[in-house]
């Protein structure tokens, strides 16, 4: 299979011909991001943009079906329609990346910051598989491409402090482009100490720093063959977790990748991408900052992946198609360390995750037909083989205590598919879609050793003989204009088969010191997840907007219990004055009673909240560049509360003031 | 490619297709390749060796590989029928310990092997001695001399007076290389019917609960039970281990009408059973 990948790795890069391409020129405005694309027409809104050096979480976080999980103030886990990491792909312009952590501290996103990146883009649900296969969705982390617009030296620098927490960030980036070279360099450095929850309440283990560098490089060889190079060092250190039992002293990671772009002119092939990449993950947790824990232990994961991908964009007459083809293979080792409080007994050793591999080779088709009349139909197709081995021994064994018929190596098909018919008119758009998608197990759904969820309180253990998840599901959504009102409604529903959650082994004994118990990952027949968002904006006048979401959620097992981490009733409403030079918002932002928790998988009844936001923006243009600055108020009226997605309950931060300044030199 | 990178690959080519001709001769020393000399006992024209795995004696279960050597021309003897009979001096009496007939080892023609179950040791090793009887060509001879026998790191061998007012002796034997795994697990269990006479206890069960009191006495899951094996006479269970460290065997003997002789079971008020065997990896 590896001899496969690389065979028709070779193939790809000798078929590319000559001819001219077509100059796409993108701007990039200090840290601030392009835009988040939300497909399936979950537009966000440019001027929920409050911060210019917000985090890529808090990105991600004003798309209306994304939801993070926060474990604290760093590194949140996102969620796609209310399903988490094992059932999203989560890539870096393209490239698959896995986190190294087996409680799920260091989700992909945060290895990344927003300075590396375009744009972000997130298709629900099957209409997420362009990069992998996956069930909630997808996100991908679009890094820039290399522009040769001859607009020489360009320098840019960002500040940023925040009252809560103490908290600062730096951004510096130099970008030089020329006609057939370019180069950009930025480096952003942030750090925090513990935050404050309404009341003045400090939550202890709440800090984190980290340092992130990156290097792109391209040189255009001729009008249609362009080479990119690009390195991301990132690197965190002394993060605290509130709402775990452990911190981590260090993740780092190193993301590299080679691209060629050929891009001829006057053919139906409009872009043809080629990548090779190689990405490497080191996680170390770290119990030494705790005063009292139970025991003393070392955590350490590594994760490492190579891949490549080859993406062709066609245009012919009235479709559109896209090709991709990838292929990775992916290396999961973690391990645990435990001391003894008794010096004479010996340090207890197992392995976590015991070294899997991963080999996945795939193809995805995709055709975006447009029949005219505004009216299109979007149907995609991905079919991949996906293998996973198991290369230690003592891993093949550990798990044989719990399973006693597994075989090292697991091999699957996995086929994704979904197609969409949307009508546009002058007014109105409206869309229905179809999917349907199968996932593998994560490492951990397959193959995790006793890793402890804090969460519900139980060890877990994976299970390799689980089947593919496999999910159908319908989506809907609606829009239409009223001269100044604008409704729009938009829904999903996922009938999940084989869904994978832990199930309790009775008589099993916990590991972790203190937990409830063991789940062993097994299927449920069933589950089903709903979501339907209701958007409603007003356009008082040019300048003066006023615009509201309100959504509901819902997820059920054929065990009749609710799903675990589905959002309550929501609600966001918006206040907001444009002009070119000065902004200003008023935010509300909140949650009712989550009355369908799930008590089963540890969740208790989260009360509603509701916070108050002020952000406000101003531009300035002199003759050498542009400064923007932003600031405000994030939560006026200092409420202490968390939400559902907040793990074990830690506090949100109370008030927070902040100001961000970006100057832009040319 | 030059000839001094070249040389040494053909040298050693040459070294490897020469090594390998005297395969079938049966050379004696090899055939106690992999073990150690413990003691060797000159017995007039005969030295009778000991050999085992770690070159010591050590409490617990022992097996050890015995050949007696013809001090006159040095070979090895292929045709003695050998008895043993470990002693232990206490201040006030002696007595034994559980041990096997001795047999010559499967496909070997100089070494006979048998184990000891060593029960007890004092601290500085002493206390035992060992008393070989041999026949050789019809001629009997006996020796007997002193040996050591160290304290094992682990209780990894009981002694105990059970609730039938019978002393038993059981021995972990195996898992030798324990690993995070479903382990084979395989005790010895002998009563002490007098203080020279250890015969193997048939039939009865012991239960087996492993535990980690260093882990708030983590558990494992499918271990089983231990029975009897009739046709090796020892007791064989699954151990399952889930992780390295120090491991507390909980066991309860029951006798072949279920009846409980010696330990309890582990409970969250009762932290061990009184009963048990240790294991570390």
């Amino acid at each position: 299979m590896k001899k496969l990948i690389i065979i028709l790795f070779c193939l790809l890069f000798s078929i590319h011909g000559i001819s001219q391409e077509k100059k796409k020129e993108e701007k990039k405005d200090t840290t601030k991001l392009e835009e988040v694309v939300i497909k399936s027409r979950r537009k966000l809104s440019s001027y929920r943009q409050e911060k210019t050096l917000s985090s890529i979480d808090d990105y991600l976080e004003k798309a209306n079906n994304v939801i993070m999980i926060k474990r604290g103030n760093y590194a949140w886990e996102p969620t796609i329609n209310n399903m988490a990491s094992d059932r999203l792909v989560v890539t870096i312009d393209g490239m698959q990346i896995f986190g190294a952590c087996t409680d799920k501290m260091d989700p992909i996103t945060s290895y990344v910051d927003v300075s590396n990146l375009e744009k972000v883009i997130v298709g629900s649900g099957q209409e997420g598989t362009e990069n992998g296969h996956c069930l909630g969705g997808g996100i991908d982390l679009q890094l820039p491409t290399s522009k040769f617009n001859e607009s020489g030296l360009k320098t840019s620098a960002d500040l940023g402090y925040e009252t809560n927490g103490n908290f600062i960030a730096t951004g510096l980036e130099i970008e030089y482009a020329g006609k057939e070279f370019f180069i950009s360099a930025d480096g952003i450095y942030r750090k925090s100490e513990n935050y404050k929850a309404g009341n003045d309440l400090e939550v202890l283990y709440s800090q984190f720093q980290k340092c992130n560098i990156s290097l792109q490089s391209g040189y255009k060889f001729s009008e249609v063959h362009i080479v990119d190079v690009n390195v991301i060092y990132d690197r965190a250190t002394d993060v605290g977790y509130p709402a775990l039992p452990m911190d981590v002293s260090l993740a780092e990671a190193l993301i590299t990748s080679l691209t060629h772009n050929y891009k001829p002119e006057d053919k139906s092939l409009k872009s043809l991408e080629t990548k090779l990449y190689f990405n490497t993950i080191t996680h170390i947790m770290d119990d030494t900052k705790r005063p009292v824990v139970p025991i003393r232990m070392d955590m350490p994961g590594w994760s490492d992946t190579f891949g490549f991908y080859s993406k062709a964009d066609i245009l012919k007459g009235k479709h559109h198609f896209i090709f991709n083809l990838n292929g990775f293979y992916n290396k999961s080792l973690a391990e645990m360390t435990m001391f003894s409080n008794n010096p004479n007994e010996p340090d207890m050793f197992m392995y976590t995750w015991p070294d899997i591999r991963t080999l996945y080779s795939g193809l995805f088709v995709k055709d975006n037909w447009h029949i005219g009349d505004g009216k299109s139909i979007a149907s995609s197709l991905r079919l991949g083989y996906h293998t996973n081995r198991i290369a230690k021994d003592v891993g093949v064994e550990s798990l044989q205590i719990f399973h006693p018929n597994i075989d090292d190596q697991q091999n699957r098909f996995l086929m994704s598919m979904a197609s969409s018919y949307t009508i546009k008119k002058e007014y109105s758009n409206i869309t229905f879609g179809l999917g349907y998608g199968e996932r593998a197990p994560s490492v951990s759904e397959g193959y995790g050793f006793f890793l402890f969820n804090s969460f519900d309180n139980y060890d877990y253990i994976g299970n390799p003989n689980l089947k593919n998840e496999k999910a159908f599901e319908a989506n809907f959504s609606f829009k239409q204009k009223f001269n100044d009102f604008e409704i729009g409604v938009q829904s999903s529903y996922f009938h999940i088969m084989d869904y994978i959650i832990g199930d309790i082994a009775p008589n099993v004994s916990s590991m972790t010191i203190g937990a409830n118990g063991v789940r062993v990952y097994t299927a449920l027949d069933n589950a089903s997840i709903f979501d339907v968002y209701l958007n409603g904006s007003y356009k008082i006048s040019d300048s003066f907007s006023i615009n509201g979401t309100i959504g509901y959620n819902n997820g059920k097992g054929s065990h009749r219990e609710h799903l675990p981490l589905i959002r309550p009733f929501s609600y966001f409403t918006e206040v907001s004055y444009n002009k070119p030079k000065f902004n200003v918002a008023l935010q509300l932002d909140g949650n009712g009673n989550q009355s369908n928790y799930s008590s089963f998988y540890g969740e208790n009844k989260t009360a509603s909240y509701a916070v108050l936001n002020l952000n406000l923006g101003n531009a300035f243009y002199g003759e050498k560049g542009r400064a923007i600055l932003k600031y405000g108020i994030e939560n006026i009226l200092d409420a202490k509360y968390s939400t559902y997605a907040d793990w074990n309950n830690i506090p949100r931060q109370g008030r927070n003031f902040y100001i961000n300044l970006s100057f832009v030199m040319h | 490619m030059k000839l001094k990178y070249l040389l040494p690959v053909v040298l050693l080519a040459l070294v490897f297709s020469c090594s390998t001709d005297n395969e079938d001769d049966t050379d004696p020393l090899n055939e106690v390749e992999g073990l150690m000399l413990v003691k060797e006992i000159v017995n007039g024209d005969q030295t009778i060796e000991l050999f085992n795995k770690k070159g010591m004696f050590e409490t617990g279960y022992n097996a050890i590989s015995i050949r007696i050597k013809n001090n006159t021309d040095d070979t090895y003897f292929e045709n003695a029928s050998i008895t043993w009979m470990p002693m232990m001096q206490m201040p006030t009496m002696q007595h034994s310990c559980p041990r096997s007939a001795i047999t010559k080892a499967l496909g070997k023609n100089t070494v006979y092997e048998g184990f000891i179950i060593y029960q007890m040791t004092n601290t500085d090793g002493s206390g035992w001695s060992l008393t070989l009887n041999y026949t050789i060509d019809g001629m009997d001879y006996s020796v007997t001399e002193t040996i050591s026998v160290m304290q094992y790191e682990n209780q990894n061998t009981a002694s105990f007076m059970a609730s039938d007012d019978t002393r038993y002796i059981l021995a972990l034997i195996e898992p030798k290389n324990p690993s995070i795994a479903v382990n084979t697990m395989k005790v010895g269990l002998f009563k002490m019917q007098n203080m020279m006479t250890f015969p193997v206890v048939e039939d009865y069960t012991i239960t087996l609960d492993p535990r980690m009191p260093g882990m708030g006495n983590h558990s494992s899951p499918n271990n089983t039970d231990l029975t009897f094996n009739s046709t090796d006479n020892f007791y064989y269970g699954d151990l399952s281990l889930t992780m390295t460290g120090y491991w507390k065997l909980n066991l309860k003997l029951m006798n072949a009408s279920n009846e409980v002789l010696k330990g309890e079971d582990v409970t969250e008020e009762n932290e061990a059973s009184s009963l048990y065997l240790e294991l570390e990896f």
